[in-house]
């Protein structure tokens, strides 16, 4: 098992026929992921690769049976996210770099207002759900992926994995994957102040996957959500939590690289994160580079059997 | 985006918020005339730099005549301003705002802002101004207040006479105070602003209440709509890197450690930081050259860090996915036929197209050592750099 998606998930790519939205269709389409059809307006009738596409997503999604959307649109159309949630989609990742703060905010403020979605809940999470924007996506090793991550570092296995960077959740990928330690799904929730989905939400997740034995969480400077996801490990994670703040060495109120990795008003520090999830019994990892070893060594004193 | 103090007053005063009256001056000669914009003696001089606490440093002095005023404005102009948050180099000051003297009654606090954990807009509100809000928050929390508001509505009428009573400002100015709050709210909105505050927001006798200073924060990623802002988006480095790394479009924050570091994604350069000091060494930079970025940035990135005299080593540490490996390798190697590379270079490479990457960097005479993971390539890198 796994969460939000798998074999089964019928992936439609909006902003197919850009660079990146076609080099990554095509490489989700070879790790095994049904792409099923893509959209950019105004390319109705053309296809790609062998696949319709669309001008617009619930006409994608009336023509294919779609259950999740990968997008890659520019970051000045956050419209093409409110336009997938019009759709009905349960899943929509956002690959997309660069959407400003405030348009978020519509978005997210649109969300809590719209219709109450009919259908049912991925692994307890109410749809539609959200992954990114500016993260990797979501991989279930072996079955599916939708975004941007080289598939062969990934292997299936009981770990979940639940990140706010792209590049360094590879990195911790990797090293569970050399470790013989395979992961269930891994989440990339995205660098931005606002991520559609959140540390909690997917934690939740995993806490209902009865696969997932066990989680990593890569969380780095600004914002609360190591703050938010500590509160809720200590009151509802039965599982092992192994973690991993980046930014120990960051200036304050220095914005690092991602939108939402900036240290504000004495907010946000990496201390705060690390005591927060340590109170809530999660193995803080200090070393970026042990991550994996961190998570070993859980289970071997806990004895999980993975 | 940051402003200055005067282009965020501005900013303010377009929205419909009073400002003091005010001149600028970048040189001493153009004193009186910034004085008789002012409205003339006394005036507060006030160096414009974007760093906080210029008050503590000695940055902003009341004068009451001439001959003090061209002493401040001589001794302030042209010299570095060491404040609590610019670091013991301090910051030059290029230019001083002249301002209408006044006399404070009571100062407040203003902000708006967006809370990113409970995802509203704020607007959050003190009795207490001129301070550090931080600081307050700390010590005296129960004379804060947030008040969230709905971003299609806006802030409302009576949420923003909810928060002047609240704050007790004297009962005859609050309906222009809850006005204010209003303008301030939309001004937000209008600019894409991820930060507007007014600290202090006075009550003075002259005029009532105004904004005596102001910051304004535009989130970098909506300056596509601002045309006249995009231009001069490097005008708030702090460094020439800073403003060089702007116009590549790349994310780059100097530091003043002796290791350079290229890196591909926000959180993976972090992490890289954080074990190159794990290691005993110290980082140059924070460098990130994103998932988009062709090889004539991936060049210029790496020629950023090369002109860098502090940097003793450089390591590149990528892990591809977007950004393919081969790109990097072009990258380095370009920036390696225009300039030469006099210290060591420590390169690990893994993810999309990592063979080709790597078999490009092993075929040019470019010479570099490579790391099988990140933890040797930090080990190696502290170790070439200390040598």
């Amino acid at each position: 098992m796994s969460i939000l998606i798998d074999k089964n998930t019928r992936v439609i790519v909006q902003g197919i026929t850009g660079k990146a939205g076609s080099f990554h269709a095509a490489q989700m389409r070879a790790y095994g992921t049904q792409v099923v059809g893509g959209v950019t307006p105004g390319r109705v009738g053309s296809q790609w690769e062998g696949l319709p596409i669309f001008d617009g997503v619930a006409e994608a999604v009336a023509e294919t049976g779609a259950t999740a959307t990968c997008i890659f649109v520019p970051a000045a159309s956050a419209d093409a996210i409110l336009e997938a949630v019009d759709a009905g989609l349960p899943l929509i990742v956002v690959i997309t770099e660069g959407i400003p703060i405030q348009d978020m905010l519509r978005v997210k403020t649109w969300l809590k207002r719209g219709p109450t979605p009919k259908g049912q809940t991925l692994e307890g999470l109410t749809p539609p759900v959200i992954v990114g924007p500016n993260g990797p996506g979501v991989i279930t090793p072996g079955q599916a992926k939708i975004g941007i991550m080289p598939g062969y570092i990934h292997k299936p296995g009981p770990v979940g994995v639940i990140s706010r960077s792209g590049t360094l959740t590879y990195e911790a990928v990797w090293q569970l994957t050399k470790l013989g330690l395979g992961q269930s799904t891994c989440v990339g929730i995205g660098g931005d102040p606002l991520p559609g989905t959140g540390f909690v939400e997917v934690l939740r997740a995993f806490e209902n996957d009865p696969e997932t034995k066990a989680v990593v969480l890569i969380g780095e400077i600004g914002g609360t959500a190591e703050e938010d996801a500590a509160a809720f490990i200590k009151k509802q994670m039965s599982k092992p939590v192994v973690a991993f703040v980046a930014g120990a060495t960051a200036p304050p109120e220095k914005r690092m690289g991602h939108a939402g990795a900036v240290i504000a008003q004495g907010q946000g520090t990496h201390a705060s994160k690390v005591q927060a999830l340590k109170a809530a019994g999660v193995s803080v990892a200090e070393n970026p580079a042990v991550i994996g070893r961190t998570l070993a060594r859980m289970l071997e004193k806990l004895q999980v059997q993975v | 985006m940051r402003f200055l103090e005067h282009q965020a007053k501005k900013l303010l005063s377009s929205w419909g918020i009073p400002i003091p009256r005010s001149g600028l001056l970048t040189r001493p000669s153009q004193l009186s005339s910034a004085v008789r914009k002012a409205g003339g003696y006394p005036v507060v001089l006030k160096v414009q730099v974007y760093a906080g606490g210029r008050g503590k440093a000695g940055g902003i002095v009341k004068v009451a005549d001439l001959s003090k005023a061209r002493a401040a404005a001589k001794e302030l102009l042209g010299k570095r301003l060491v404040t609590a948050q610019t670091g013991p180099e301090g910051v030059p000051v290029k230019s001083l705002l002249a301002e209408q003297g006044l006399t404070i009654l009571k100062e407040f606090y203003v902000s708006v802002l967006i809370d990113r954990s409970r995802q509203v807009p704020i607007v959050v509100a003190a009795r207490e101004g001129g301070i550090a809000i931080e600081e307050l928050a700390k010590e005296h929390p129960e004379e804060i207040l947030t008040t969230p508001f709905d971003p299609f509505l806006g802030l409302l009428s009576h949420q923003s006479r909810r928060i002047v009573t609240w704050l007790r400002i004297q009962a005859e100015h609050r309906e222009a105070a809850a006005k204010q709050l209003l303008k301030l709210a939309k001004g937000f909105f209008l600019t894409d602003a991820s930060l507007v505050e007014v600290n202090p927001w006075a009550l003075t006798k002259e005029q009532g209440m105004l904004a005596l200073d102001a910051k304004v924060t535009v989130d970098d990623n909506a300056l596509f709509r601002y045309p006249e802002l995009e231009r001069i988006k490097t005008a708030d480095a702090d460094t020439p890197s800073e403003a060089k790394s702007r116009q590549i479009g790349i994310s780059y924050v100097g530091l003043s450690g002796s290791i350079g570091c290229m890196v591909n994604g926000a959180g993976l350069a972090m992490a890289t930081m954080d074990l190159i000091k794990l290691n005993g060494g110290e980082p140059a930079n924070f460098l990130d050259v994103g998932g988009g970025a062709d090889v004539n940035q991936v060049r210029e990135a790496f020629k950023l860090i090369v002109a860098d005299r502090k940097v003793k080593a450089i390591l590149v540490n990528i892990f591809g996915g977007i950004m393919k490996c081969d790109v990097i390798a072009q990258g380095i190697l370009s920036a390696a036929k225009s300039m030469k590379i006099k210290v060591p270079l420590v390169v690990r490479l893994e993810g999309t197209n990592v063979e080709i990457g790597r078999k490009m960097l092993e075929d040019s005479k470019l010479g570099f050592i490579t790391a099988s993971d990140m933890d040797e390539a930090a080990k190696k890198v502290v170790k070439a750099a200390c040598r």
